[in-house]
C-alpha cells in the first residue's frame, strides 16, 4: 500500500486512541472531583498527570492556576490547543478523510459523524457543557470506532498499520499515567504510608483496571500489585506488556526489506517485559524504568515512520 | 383536473429570458404531464407534503454523514458544503436517450480525432477548416505533445459534454469538457440516495442502471495501458484532501479498487513512474489524473507546482505511462474551438452532426463583434478560457454598468470572448422554499473512450436553484438531481 496511506491510517488510530486516553483521565478525575475529599489531593493528581502528558506548559499559557473545571475544559474542549480531545477527534477525522477510500465506509462514517457531533457539541458555551457526559461520549465513540475497525476491515496492511498506531499510543498513554503516579508505586510505599485511596481509584479507573484488580487479586490494593497489573500482565488489555505484544505482532505482519532492525527492537521490548519480574524493575527504580520505556517507544515510532510511512526521498 | 399536477399558483416561471417560454421537462403547456413523466407526476401528487419534507431532511443528513461534500476555497479550514440535492428526478424517455447517445459518441469520436490530428499531421488546419492560428496560438495547445503517440490514439478518455434543451425541446451541446470533467460521483450518489429514499419509485419505473460506471471506467483505463503491459497498475492522481472535488477522487478510487495518489507519492526513475509503498517502489502504468496540465510536471509546466511529478513528461513521451486524459486535450474544449466541432464531425467522420451547437458569435470576427456589441443586453458573453460560470456576462440579468465593463473588455481584447444567445434552458419541477417550482437544468453525460466508446445512461443533471437563474455550477449555488433514462418507451398505467 502507499506509504502515505499507511501514515494517515497510523495517525488516524493514534488520535482516536489518544482522545480515548484523555477522556479516561478526565473522567476519572471528574468523578473524583464529585466525591467528598480534600481538594489538594485532586489538584495534586491533576498536576502530576498534566506534567506527565506535557500539558502543563500549554495550560499555564492560558490559565493562571490549576482549577479542576478549567483543566477539564482545557483538556477536553479547547479548540485552539492541538492536544485537546476535541483537536484529536478533528485530526483523526482529517487523517481518515485523506484516505477515506482505504477505509470501509462504516469506519469512515463512524469517524466522520464523531467529528460532526463533537463540533456541534463544542460549539456551545464551554460552561454549559456537561464534562462528565462529554468524556463518556468520547469513550463510547472510541469503543465504537475500534469495534467497527475490527468488525469490518480486511486483515491486510491497512489493518495492521491501524493497529500499530493504536497500541503504540496506548503503551505511551499507560506509561505516562504510571509516571504521574510513580511516587505511590515506589517499593517502599507498600510498607510505609498507605497512599490516598482516591489516587488509586483514579489510576485504576483511567485504565479500566479497577474491577480487574478486584477480580485478579481479591485483596487490598497494594502498589506492587498495581504495578504488576499495569506493566507485566499479558491478559490486561492496557498493560505495557500487552501493548508491546500487539505492536510486535502487527509489525511482523507488515515487515519489508528494511524493517528488520525495527522489528528486532519491538521484539526485544516485548521479550524484556514478557520475562521481567516486578522486583527487578523496582530495584532499578520505577521512574528510571518508565523513562527508558518511553524513550524506546519514541525510538520505535520514528523507526516505523522511516521504514514504512515517510520513506526518505528516492535517489 | 390535470392542472393540479403542475405548480402551485404563482410558481410558473416568471421571466423567460428572451420572450420564449422554456421547455418544461415534466409538464406540457396545458399543465398535463408528459407521457414519460405521467406515473411519476401522479405519485408526486399523492405524496403528503410532510413525507417529502422529511425525506429531504433525511437526504441532507445522509449526505453529511457520508461526507459527500465539496471543499470551499478561501474559507475557514475544513469548511465543506453539501451540493444541494433535489428529490424530483429528471426523466428522459428511451427514444430521446438513444438519439442523444448516438450524438454524444459521434461528437467525442470527432474530438479525439481532432486532438490526434492537431498533434500529428494537422490536416484539418491544412484543409483550412479551422484557422491555424486559432489552434497553434491557443494557450491550451501543448507543443510538448507534437508527434507523441498515445495508446489507441485516445486523448479524451473521459469527456463530460454539457447538454441543454432549448425552447423547441431540441438538445444542443453547450460545452465540451475534455480536461478533468467532474461530477460523476454525484450521478452515482444521487441514484443511491433516490433508491434509498423512494424504493417504490424504482419498482414502478424501469430506470436504466448507472452503478456500473466505475467498472466501465476501470476497463477503459486498463485498455489504454502502454503496449506490452499485461496487468496494468492504474492509479488516480488527486491534488489532495483540500481540493474541491476530493470526495469524488476518493470515491472513484475506492469504487475502482485503485490507489488514490498525490504527486508526492509518485516518482520517476529511468523514464518509468513508480509509487512509494510500504513494500518499496511499485511500477505505475496508467494515471487517471484529476489535476490540470499546468500542474502535472514542474520540470515542464509550472515550476512552482507541488502537485505534480517531476520528470513525468519524459516517461510519458517515452510511452512508459498512460495519462488519462492526455496532456493537451484543452486545445479541443476551449470555447474558441467549440464553434468548429460540427465541422470536425464532417471532416473526420464524414457525417452530419446529430446534436448541434448553440449558435456562437466569435468576437475576433469583425461582423460578429459588431452584431454582439449592438445586442449585449440580450446575449451571454463568455470568456474563452473561463470555466465554472466565472468570467461571464448574462445580458438580460446584468446591470448597465456590468454591460459597459464587458463592452470595454471586448473592444480591448475581442479574441478573448465569444457570445451566444441567452438560452431559455429547459426547466424541471424542483423543491424551492415556496414549494415545487420550475428551475432551469442542464445535463452532463460522461462519455468514456478506450477500446470502444461507451456512456452510462443518463449523467449528472444540474439545476439552478435560484429562480430565473441560468447558472447551474455548484460553485455558484447550483444543485443536482438524479437522472433517469427509462428503459421502456413509456410507463403503462
Amino acid at each position: 500500500m502507499l506509504s502515505r496511506t499507511a501514515d494517515h491510517l497510523y495517525w488516524m488510530s493514534r488520535y482516536v486512541e489518544r482522545a480515548e486516553s484523555l477522556a479516561r483521565l478526565v473522567d476519572a478525575h471528574y468523578k473524583m472531583s464529585l466525591l467528598p475529599h480534600s481538594p489538594e489531593t485532586l489538584a495534586e493528581s491533576l498536576c502530576a498527570t498534566m506534567k506527565a502528558l506535557h500539558m502543563e506548559q500549554p495550560y499555564k499559557e492560558r490559565h493562571a492556576s490549576i482549577e479542576p473545571r478549567a483543566v477539564f475544559e482545557f483538556v477536553s474542549l479547547d479548540r485552539d490547543y492541538s492536544g485537546s480531545i476535541y483537536s484529536c477527534l478533528r485530526r483523526a477525522r482529517e487523517n481518515a478523510r485523506a484516505v477515506r477510500g482505504s477505509l470501509t465506509s462504516e469506519l469512515w462514517e463512524t469517524l466522520n459523524s464523531t467529528w460532526l457531533d463533537a463540533r456541534s457539541q463544542v460549539a456551545r458555551r464551554a460552561s454549559q457543557i456537561d464534562i462528565g457526559q462529554f468524556v463518556e461520549w468520547v469513550k463510547e465513540r472510541s469503543h465504537l470506532t475500534r469495534g467497527v475497525t475490527i468488525g469490518t476491515m480486511m486483515r491486510d496492511e491497512a489493518f495492521h498499520f491501524t493497529r500499530i498506531g493504536t497500541f503504540l499510543e496506548r503503551a505511551d498513554s499507560t506509561a505516562r499515567i504510571l509516571t504521574a503516579h510513580q511516587g505511590d508505586l515506589e517499593p517502599g510505599a507498600d510498607a510505609g504510608v498507605v497512599p490516598d485511596p482516591y489516587q488509586w481509584s483514579v489510576l485504576l479507573r483511567a485504565l479500566s483496571a479497577f474491577e480487574v484488580y478486584r477480580r485478579v487479586y481479591r485483596d487490598v490494593i497494594t502498589p506492587s500489585r498495581v504495578a504488576q497489573l499495569l506493566i507485566l500482565r499479558d491478559d490486561m488489555p492496557r498493560s505495557l506488556l500487552r501493548c508491546c505484544k500487539e505492536v510486535y505482532g502487527n509489525l511482523r505482519s507488515v515487515a519489508n526489506e528494511q524493517s528488520a532492525e525495527t522489528e528486532r527492537r519491538a521484539g526485544e521490548m516485548h521479550a524484556m517485559l514478557h520475562f521481567a519480574r516486578m522486583e527487578e524493575i523496582t530495584a532499578g527504580g520505577l521512574p528510571q524504568f518508565l523513562k527508558q520505556f518511553l524513550d524506546k517507544l519514541q525510538d520505535l515510532g520514528s523507526r516505523i515512520a522511516s521504514d514504512f510511512l515517510v520513506p526518505p526521498a528516492e535517489a | 383536473m390535470m392542472e393540479s399536477l403542475a405548480y402551485p399558483a404563482g410558481e410558473s416561471l416568471k421571466e423567460a429570458p428572451v420572450g420564449a417560454t422554456p421547455y418544461d421537462e415534466m409538464y406540457l403547456k396545458e399543465g398535463a404531464g408528459r407521457a414519460h413523466y405521467l406515473r411519476y407526476a401522479q405519485w408526486l401528487e399523492d405524496q403528503p407534503a410532510e413525507r417529502l419534507a422529511q425525506k429531504r431532511a433525511e437526504a441532507d443528513a445522509l449526505f453529511h454523514r457520508v461526507g459527500i461534500t465539496f471543499a470551499v476555497y478561501g474559507q475557514e479550514e475544513g469548511a465543506e458544503r453539501l451540493i444541494p440535492f433535489d428529490i424530483v428526478p429528471r426523466v428522459l424517455p428511451r427514444e430521446e436517450w438513444i438519439r442523444l447517445e448516438a450524438g454524444l459518441k459521434q461528437r467525442v469520436r470527432a474530438l479525439n480525432a481532432f486532438i490526434h490530428d492537431i498533434y500529428h499531421d494537422q490536416q484539418i488546419l491544412k484543409a483550412g477548416v479551422i484557422p491555424a492560428e486559432q489552434v497553434l496560438c491557443n494557450s491550451q495547445y501543448r507543443p510538448e505533445m507534437q508527434g507523441v503517440d498515445v495508446p489507441g490514439g485516445i486523448y479524451a478518455h473521459i469527456a463530460g459534454i454539457d447538454i441543454v434543451r432549448d425552447t423547441s425541446g431540441e438538445f444542443k451541446v453547450l460545452e465540451d469538457n475534455l480536461r478533468v470533467p467532474s461530477g460523476v460521483s454525484y450521478m452515482l450518489e444521487n441514484r443511491k440516495m433516490m433508491m434509498r429514499l423512494f424504493p417504490e419509485l424504482f419498482s414502478a419505473h424501469r430506470v436504466a442502471p448507472v452503478e456500473h460506471y466505475p467498472d466501465v471506467l476501470l476497463d477503459n483505463l486498463r485498455s489504454v495501458a502502454p503496449t506490452g503491459v499485461a496487468d496494468p497498475t492504474v492509479v488516480l492522481l488527486t491534488a489532495g484532501a483540500h481540493n474541491s472535488a476530493y470526495f469524488e477522487h476518493a470515491f472513484l478510487a475506492q469504487q475502482m479498487g485503485i490507489e488514490l495518489v498525490e504527486g508526492q507519492d509518485l516518482f520517476v526513475r529511468d523514464e518509468a513512474v513508480f509509487m512509494r509503498t510500504t513494500q518499496g517502489p511499485q511500477r505505475v502504468d496508467v494515471i487517471y489524473r484529476r489535476i490540470d496540465d499546468d500542474f502535472m510536471d514542474p520540470l515542464v509546466f509550472r515550476p512552482d507546482s507541488m502537485l505534480g511529478v517531476p520528470g513525468l513528461l519524459t516517461a510519458y513521451r517515452a510511452g512508459h505511462i498512460t495519462i488519462a486524459n492526455a496532456i493537451g486535450t484543452g486545445v479541443a474544449d476551449d470555447k474558441s474551438i467549440y464553434p468548429y466541432v460540427p465541422e470536425m464531425i464532417r471532416f473526420y467522420l464524414g457525417q452530419s452532426p446529430i446534436i448541434g451547437n448553440v449558435h456562437t458569435w466569435m468576437l475576433r470576427k469583425l461582423e460578429d463583434r459588431d452584431y454582439v456589441l449592438a445586442h449585449l443586453p440580450e446575449l451571454v458573453v463568455k470568456e474563452v478560457h473561463g470555466a465554472g460560470g466565472y468570467g461571464m456576462l448574462i445580458g438580460p440579468a446584468a446591470t448597465k454598468r456590468e454591460i459597459e465593463d464587458f463592452r470595454r473588455q471586448i473592444i480591448a481584447t475581442p479574441e478573448r470572448y465569444i457570445a451566444q444567445p441567452t438560452l431559455a434552458l429547459s426547466t424541471c419541477p424542483t423543491f424551492a422554499e415556496s414549494g415545487l417550482a420550475p428551475r432551469h437544468i442542464d445535463l452532463r453525460p460522461f462519455v468514456l473512450s478506450g477500446s470502444e466508446v461507451s456512456i452510462v445512461p443518463g449523467g449528472l443533471t444540474r439545476v439552478a436553484l435560484v429562480e430565473g437563474s441560468l447558472v447551474v455550477n455548484s460553485s455558484q449555488g447550483g444543485g443536482t438531481k438524479d437522472t433517469w433514462v427509462l428503459e421502456t418507451p413509456e410507463p403503462v398505467s
